[in-house]
């Protein structure tokens, strides 16, 4: 049979089908007149042949481990090695989150991954009046190369990769890492692991900026400089969508911002005289997975397309490495409930399995009682052992990419791969990703999915089981996980003993020498490195840059 | 003319996670209110100084990182210091319900929980706002 | 009414806070309020700044503030932001780019929203305006969008009005739209890093070239988030002022402001009288069928309301 016979078969075939269905329709409406993703993208009836028409297999899906990478970035995935498992964990003290390591370690983790609390984030220390309230609240506080000797005791940097997730201070923190490792007797090219270091999305999505823009990618494309030459198998960066998405946008709006960033990126990096291929190969992405199962699943094989795609046009990477798009998954934040807990196990579940049918290439589970507080050990537990029956019970990952090919997953990623392409497109014409946050084109944009995702929930016709559907009288959660307010006094005694037993002269020395690197617009790497080694804290090298560089204003 | 209520939205503390206070700000515009958002990482010092500048009815306080128990007290109390106890003061955020008594005997009139709705926020601002 | 007075005058914070609230929402006892301040008005010095949305006027502001600040002079803001058609409501986000100003006891910042009511902008502000002067600020900034007249209205009656013009938003095409000619007296070219400057730079002075006789308005650079030319630009604004008060035309801008002022409160007035009136509806009604023209229409009102117009 002649193509254009199957076509035409096909097209009576589905008239005939059209009939079925009005005649199912007239007598059973459907639940809701047109059925939408988050991104806004129809999810019609029934997908099918003519919805892949446009998709060349070679072209558009091709094999693993190959351009454009749709399937995976490595040829056998999951069949070789699973997907690092990594939970995202600290809080207290340094020696509270060295504990956790220790005991996530044992039970199989294969990664750590490092939260710090607001103010190291924001490059306060825990002394200071900002800090207030905050000490080792949302993750560990690390105010000196003591408390980072603290955080690794016993854990060998060599055998570990380690997830940070710092961006304004990034360069402070890496800098605290080549330290003990270098007092472990670890050289810095045996270290592997990465530093969050996205500053452009904490000024439209997460807020933990200290600098403006033009000195803050003056700082990133130093660390991706000084990485390359020192740190080889450092990821220096992983451009993140996740908060993004937690901020609210849609799964579209994610691919797009967070690719977006990456663009900014790769043209400073090239901008500040480093060719692509050296390093493009060193970056990392770090997403979302939600509760929209299928579009999630099209979400990461559109990114990794659209990302190969975008390094060969735009910048002329050769490698493939270059143009591999590695990320990271987190299950989604935003999407537990506070309201019985436990139905958030569940929420994960579906969301890990969708991540790893993405091809994620690490990945954190959230614990159930997140939307409460500090998760508990118990609570820690399940979610790693979601990710390990997922790894070893359900199957998925003896086969590579198994839902390419079906009509409806090809035909949204080929839509959110065009619809994310739009939106750079209009970022590239307001001018780039840092004019487009200061006319706050992305935060607007943001906002208004946030709020319409609200009042679907206000209304019902967005469903959140147990939140406004299902619901039931509870007694209030016991067994919460609280960090003492003495933890605060502790870490200040802590870095007040640290300050009296230094060697003051070096540290004034030293900081002394950052300020004139930070004006003279050098490499500021090599002299943060030998400041954090003097025990000058967190708070005083970010200061001498404050000084230097000033402070970004919300717009 | 009708007069209208002016509330305050405040992030006090170090958290960026505004999505919240954002989601509230456009549904209390949405329900006709006049709202002054002053952004992310404001001292409780500088959140009372804008609601005493402002005159506003009342202040919303949204925290996410666990520092309410200090910041949200200190809003209230400083308040008073300056002679604008009245003002009405709400809060929200990722708040542990053993913390709620506290918060409301220190002064703070309601606390809303991820999940409350929008419309309840904003009944409870009409009712409480003379 | 009388400890808000004494309190305002005496610069009680809180008491010129709520003195503003009984002014912008008309409450009882407003017109005694205004009546006592009065005597202690035309002190301060009156900057307006505009300019289209995201040209960087609230940064500006707030370098402006800070520049006054270092000059030891005290400020008071008003910050004005549309209001929804739709609900009535409004946010107020200018002030986020002045907060680290929020705790300066020299400076007061007040958000407004624009409301609906046609002419009451206007009236509202100059009202604010004068509380502001009689608590003995030094200058008072109003930054506005500058579109409709009651936003003209409002910059007029300024000693020195900025307008804040930015490369690469239509540029020529954005001048002479918005119609800022004529309300300009200092130009601020913003985020004058960027691609374009010199084109609006060389356009808006070509412009100026073609305006005669008064005294032709400056035309600044400015990198406000970086705090680049703000001392420029705020000396110029008051070589303005200056200049207007050694020049002749201190009279004529005298009798500007005054008429901008008397305007605002003769079209409040005559809406205040005429909106819920049984007479408006049904002129509105009778314009709306295309009965009458509004130019008749204006003629029956003021009938309606019982005042001679000015053809009988």
């Amino acid at each position: 049979m002649s193509c254009t016979d199957k076509k035409a078969r096909l097209a009576e075939r589905q008239t005939q089908w059209q009939g079925m269905v009005d005649k199912a329709l007239s007598r059973f409406p459907e639940r809701k007149e047109v059925f939408t993703t988050t991104s806004g993208i129809e999810m019609k009836r029934l997908f099918g042949p003519a919805d892949v028409d446009a998709v060349d297999y070679l072209e558009d899906v091709g094999f693993p481990g190959e351009f454009p990478f749709t399937r995976g970035v490595q040829p056998t995935m999951y069949r070789g090695r699973f997907w690092t498992m990594r939970q995202y964990a600290g809080f207290g003290s340094a020696r509270q989150t060295n504990e956790r390591y220790r005991y996530l370690l044992g039970q199989g983790q294969t990664g750590l991954s490092v939260a710090f609390d607001l103010p190291t984030q924001i490059g306060y220390d825990s002394d200071m009046e900002l800090a207030d309230g905050e000490v080792g609240k949302v993750g560990v506080a690390i105010d000196s190369l003591a408390d980072m000797e603290i955080l690794f005791d016993q854990i060998a940097l060599d055998q570990v990769s380690t997830s940070m997730t710092i961006n304004a201070p990034a360069a402070v923190l890496l800098a605290m890492y080549i330290a003990v490792a270098e007092k472990q007797g670890v050289s810095s090219d045996k270290l592997r692991g990465t530093i969050q270091n996205d500053v452009l999305k904490e000024y439209f999505a997460r807020g933990t900026y200290i600098f403006p823009p033009q000195p803050s990618m003056k700082i990133i494309t130093d660390i991706f400089s000084y990485c390359k030459d020192n740190l080889p198998n450092w990821n220096t960066i992983s451009i993140s969508g996740y908060h993004i998405r937690e901020a609210g946008s849609s799964a579209v709006q994610e691919v797009a911002f967070t690719l977006a960033d990456g663009l900014a990126y790769v043209g400073a990096a090239i901008k500040s005289g480093l060719d692509v291929d050296d390093f493009a190969k060193r970056l990392s992405f770090f997403f979302n997975v939600h509760n929209n199962f299928l579009e999630e699943v099209a979400k990461f094989r559109a990114a990794r397309r659209l990302w190969a795609r975008l390094m060969k046009e735009r910048f002329g990477a050769k490698k493939a490495a270059s143009m591999m798009m590695r990320f990271h998954t987190q299950t989604a934040g935003c999407s537990l409930t506070a309201q019985q807990p436990d139905n958030n196990v569940v929420r994960v579940t579906m969301q890990a399995l969708a991540a790893v049918l993405g091809g994620t290439n690490s990945l954190h589970t959230n614990s159930r009682d997140e939307a409460l507080c500090l998760p508990t050990e118990d609570s820690v537990r399940i979610a790693l052992r979601t990710q390990q029956i997922i790894a070893h019970e359900s199957g998925v990952a003896d086969t590579i990419d198994p839902l390419a090919g079906s009509y409806m997953v090809e035909s949204m990623t080929s839509e959110i791969e065009a619809k994310a392409l739009a939106y750079i497109k209009k970022i590239d014409d307001l001018g780039g990703v840092v004019k487009a946050i200061e006319a706050g084109f992305m935060q607007q944009e943001i906002g208004d999915s946030a709020y319409a995702y609200q009042k679907s929930v206000e209304t019902g016709d967005q469903v959140i089981v147990g939140v406004n559907k299902f619901t039931v009288q509870e007694a209030p959660p016991t067994n919460l996980l609280r960090i003492k307010q003495e933890m605060e006094i502790e870490q200040r005694k802590s870095l007040a003993a640290v300050k009296a037993g230094r060697d003051a002269a070096a540290v004034s020395n030293s900081l002394k020498t950052l300020r004139q690197v930070a004006e003279s617009g050098d490499n500021l790497m090599p002299a943060i490195v030998a400041a954090v080694k003097t025990y000058a804290t967190l708070g005083e090298v970010c200061g001498v840059l404050r000084e230097v560089f000033g402070e970004y204003i919300e717009s | 003319m009708e007069k209208k209520i002016k509330v305050l939205i405040a992030k006090p503390g170090l958290d960026g996670h505004d999505r919240g206070a954002k989601v509230v700000s456009r549904a209390l515009r949405d329900a006709g209110m006049e709202v002054i958002y002053t952004g992310i990482r404001q001292t409780p010092e500088q959140i009372v100084a804008t609601a005493i500048q402002e005159d506003v009815d009342s202040i919303g306080l949204s925290c996410l990182s666990g520092a309410h128990n200090k910041l949200f007290p200190k809003v209230v109390n400083l308040l008073r210091e300056k002679g604008a106890g009245d003002v009405l003061v709400f809060g929200g955020g990722i708040i542990p319900d053993e913390d709620i008594q506290g918060l409301k005997d220190a002064g703070i009139a309601e606390i809303f929980l991820p999940g409350a709705s929008t419309e309840t926020t904003i009944a409870f601002i009409k009712e409480h706002v003379k | 009414m009388e400890d808000l007075v004494d309190g305002l005058l005496s610069g009680k914070v809180r008491s010129l806070a709520k003195a503003i609230t009984v002014v912008e929402n008309d409450r009882p006892g407003k017109r005694e309020l205004l009546t006592r301040i009065y005597p202690k008005t035309g002190n301060a010095y009156l900057l307006g700044i505009t300019g289209p949305p995201g040209a960087g006027k609230s940064t500006l502001t707030d370098k402006v503030i800070a520049s006054l600040r270092r000059q030891g002079k005290t400020v008071g803001v008003i910050a004005v932001d549309p209001s929804s058609p739709f609900s009535g409501g409004a946010i107020l986000g200018d002030r986020i780019r002045m907060q680290q100003h929020a705790l300066d006891e020299g400076v007061f910042i007040r958000s407004m929203a624009t409301r609906s009511h046609l002419g009451g902008l206007a009236k509202n502000t100059v009202d604010v305006i004068h509380l502001l002067d009689a608590a003995g600020k030094d200058v008072i900034i109003v930054e506005t969008v500058g579109v409709g007249q009651d936003e003209v209205d409002i910059v007029r009656i300024a000693q020195t009005t900025v307008v804040v013009m930015v490369p690469g938003l239509g540029d020529s095409v954005q001048i002479a739209k918005a119609g800022v000619m004529e309300i300009a007296d200092v130009f601020a070219i913003n985020k004058a890093d960027r691609d374009g400057a010199d084109k609006l730079y060389s356009e808006i002075r070509a412009m100026l070239d073609m305006v005669k006789g008064t005294i032709k308005p400056e035309v600044f650079r400015t990198v406000a988030v970086d705090d680049v030319g703000i001392e420029e630009l705020v000396q110029g604004i008051f070589a303005h002022g200056a200049r207007v008060e050694a020049s002749g035309l201190i009279e004529k801008k005298r009798a500007q402001k005054a008429e901008s002022e008397l305007r605002a409160y003769i079209v409040d007035n005559i809406m205040e009288r005429s909106t819920g009136l049984a007479v408006y509806d049904e002129v509105v009604k009778r314009v709306a069928a295309k009965e009458i023209t509004p130019m008749d229409g204006v003629e029956a009102l003021f009938a309606g309301l019982g005042m001679t117009n000015k053809e009988s």
